[in-house]
């Protein structure tokens, strides 16, 4: 519960002290909020016969807080929402769920509500007999269930689907109603399996907001599962990047952007990718410097501290957006543009840094980004605060600061 | 015709109107091979007292002097008088028994195809190969070991015999074919009913049954027709007359010696009729897909 949350139209509506002393259980009748609870996983395992899904997750969820678990397809991201929704049982491990112990218990006395990235709209049904169907069969006061339909309804902007049924209804409008079935619930714990993949970008840019602001007013407990880095990036309060069925990383999205903890994360999060070229630490002049692949940028000792050891190998990592035009700077390296991606505000331009190194992206800016052609090339400086070291064998970051949790 | 079809016509090249000319011949041809037989049965069933010389030679059937004398015979139950009730007692045999069959063979056939097409268990796939395998026999085959078994158990001559035979043959066709519909029905649906409070149980009956309505519909209206249609079955283990099912009854007309293929065909007409309707009220279910819409679509 924070200040922000406070200042909501509904909340407005009750004498302020009483909703201050009260504090959740009071903001939670007025504003109609689930109930918040904290989610804790603790060694999940799972296998599909011999091939291993999820090797060993830990996560924890505060109350009301939004996690987000972000990663390729196959890293078990989905498997791992499943098993909190308890559609999948795990082989090892438990889930617990408000401080209890869930792991064995069926779907539905789990009290968690949970938008699908198919919709699963029930197709036989309404909107309104959608949105109340789970209540029903929780035995939910028929007054109350119209309460809340009402709620659900003008938040999401469903007043004139109430009648419909899902076939006559847009993609945009039954994702909707996904949500709205969930919100009805006032569960425990919210979980979303990548629920704007199926949108368009424009409409998916809208919902994505549409979501954040529907939990920032709820404060519902959110586990929400995407590939998509953009949503992870916005969405999350806390991001756990996972991959290969464990989680990689996890943090403030900033800092997980910021500071990775592997070449994967680096990669992966991010767009246009970060580049990637191998080198070694040298040390010049009281100065050490990462030097390979075409890539001569002093670095920020500080943040490498004991890592640092004269002629070390190293995977050098610099986001394209973190290269700058060097103007009368010394250059740390010079891009041969092959080709130009102008987009207006900013431009790309792919090229080599040596003849056989690995193909680099780098972003312009401004006027640069007007005047750049390709076959030109274009002497780049780098913030030495912004190259990212990982060690070439385990692929893990030299930064002793981006800790794994 | 579709509004851009039609502007499409007015810069019609030859070739496009002679393909068009060939295409509807070719149809109105298969239209026509269609509904002779059926011209006929109408002719004969209309035409008291059987076809004599020139309408019986004719090309073009056509009922010259029509009568409704071999609808009052059939109905009659072939012979009038007393005999008046036998005819509705012979339709209600054949109504319960395809009732009964088209009930039996959804009610065994949904949970057996909901099992098959959701759960993963020993002998799954070796059973749905048996089921088929079921269906590659003609009923003749097991005639006889059937005649045997209904003997024994005294169920020759009796309508739950007749049940028990073509569910027999209607349930692995029904388990089969609604496997097919239940597979389409995308199991997020039933996972979103799990999550919202329902046990399997309550997801079965509150959401995967009404999404497979239509399927449902369409496998009962295969076992009833089937069963309304069987004759060899029928003709094997009947030999009462007021045990007879409709086919049974009509192939009585058309006797070794003498053929009254009057009341016949008006007899064929009277029974096609429920199927003719039953069909005309199933089509909008066996049409619409009513899952449409429930996943993103």
């Amino acid at each position: 519960m924070d200040d922000v949350s406070l200042q909501t139209e509904s909340a407005l509506r009750v004498p302020s002290s009483p909703a201050h002393a009260a504090g959740t259980s009071t903001k939670s009748a007025v504003a109609a909020s689930p109930r918040q609870a904290r989610c804790v996983m603790r060694g999940i395992e799972k296998s599909y016969g011999t091939l291993p899904i999820l090797r060993g997750v830990d996560l924890d969820i505060p109350e009301g807080s939004f996690a987000v678990l972000v990663g390729p397809s196959g890293c078990g991201k989905s498997t791992l929402l499943r098993v909190v929704a308890g559609l999948e049982t795990a082989d090892r491990g438990s889930v617990e769920i408000a401080q209890r112990d869930v792991t064995r218990m069926p779907p539905r006395d789990r009290d968690v509500a949970m938008v699908f990235q198919s919709y699963a709209l029930y197709p036989h049904l309404t909107v309104r007999e959608n949105l109340a169907f789970g209540l029903k069969l929780r035995g939910v006061a028929p007054a109350e269930i119209a309460k809340r339909i009402a709620e659900a309804s003008s938040m999401l902007g469903l007043d004139g689907l109430l009648g419909r049924l899902p076939k006559d209804m847009s993609g945009g409008q039954r994702q909707r109603v996904a949500m709205g079935r969930a919100i009805v619930r006032h569960a425990n714990l919210y979980l979303f399996d990548e629920p704007l993949s199926n949108l368009d970008a424009a409409l998916r840019a809208e919902v994505r907001v549409e979501i954040r602001r529907l939990h920032d007013r709820l404060d519902a407990t959110t586990l929400y599962v995407t590939h998509d880095q953009v949503e992870a990036m916005t969405l999350a309060d806390t991001l756990w990047v996972m991959n290969g069925g464990v989680v990689e990383q996890r943090g403030a999205p900033l800092d997980v952007y910021e500071r990775p903890r592997s070449r994967f994360v680096a990669t992966f999060l991010g767009s246009p990718q970060m580049n990637l070229v191998e080198g070694v630490l040298v040390r010049r002049d009281g100065q050490w410097l990462a030097d390979g692949g075409g890539i001569v940028t002093p670095i920020d000792d500080e943040r490498f501290g004991g890592a640092l050891t004269e002629g070390r190998a190293v995977s050098i990592g610099v986001r394209p957006h973190d290269f700058e035009v060097a103007g009368t700077a010394k250059a740390a390296a010079t891009l041969r543009v092959e080709i130009v991606e102008a987009l207006g505000f900013e431009a790309f331009a792919h090229g080599w840094l040596r003849a056989s190194g690995p193909r680099i992206i780098a972003r312009l800016e401004a006027h640069h980004a007007r005047r750049a052609r390709a076959g030109e090339a274009i002497a780049l400086t780098v913030d030495p605060a912004r190259v990212h070291l990982f060690d070439p064998s385990t692929g893990l970051s030299l930064d002793a600061h981006a800790s794994r949790v | 015709m579709s509004a851009p079809s039609s502007t499409r016509s007015r810069s019609r090249t030859g070739a496009e109107i002679a393909e068009s000319v060939a295409v509807h011949t070719a149809l109105l041809l298969a239209v026509a091979f269609a509904l002779y037989p059926v011209l006929w049965v109408v002719t004969l069933a209309l035409t008291s007292g059987g076809l004599g010389g020139q309408a019986g030679s004719a090309i073009l059937p056509f009922p010259t002097s029509p009568s409704l004398d071999n609808f009052r015979i059939v109905l009659g139950g072939g012979g009038g008088g007393s005999r008046a009730w036998l005819f509705w007692q012979q339709v209600g045999n054949s109504l319960v028994v395809s009732l009964a069959t088209a009930f039996v063979a959804v009610a065994i056939a949904t949970p057996a195809a909901y099992a098959i097409a959701r759960f993963r268990f020993i002998g799954s796939r070796a059973g749905m190969r048996t089921l088929l395998a079921t269906q590659m026999f003609p009923a003749v085959a097991s005639a006889v070991p059937l005649y045997l078994l209904l003997d024994a158990l005294h169920l020759l001559d009796s309508r739950a015999g007749l049940v028990f035979v073509y569910a027999s043959t209607a349930v692995p066709f029904a388990i089969f074919q609604l496997r097919g519909a239940f597979v389409t029905i995308p199991i997020d649906i039933e996972e979103a009913a799990m999550v919202d409070g329902a046990t399997r149980t309550q997801a079965f009956v509150r959401v995967v049954l009404p999404a497979a309505r239509p399927a449902i519909a369409v496998t009962a209206l295969f076992a009833f027709m089937s069963a309304w249609n069987e004759f060899i079955l029928a003709a094997t283990l009947l030999s009462r007359e007021t045990a007879f099912t409709l086919p049974v009854v009509l192939q009585r007309y058309v006797g070794e010696h003498d053929a009254a293929w009057g009341p016949f065909a008006a007899g064929a007409i009277v029974v096609s009729v429920p199927v003719m309707a039953l069909f005309y009220i199933a089509q909008r279910q066996l049409i619409s897909g009513l899952t449409a819409g429930g996943v993103k679509g």
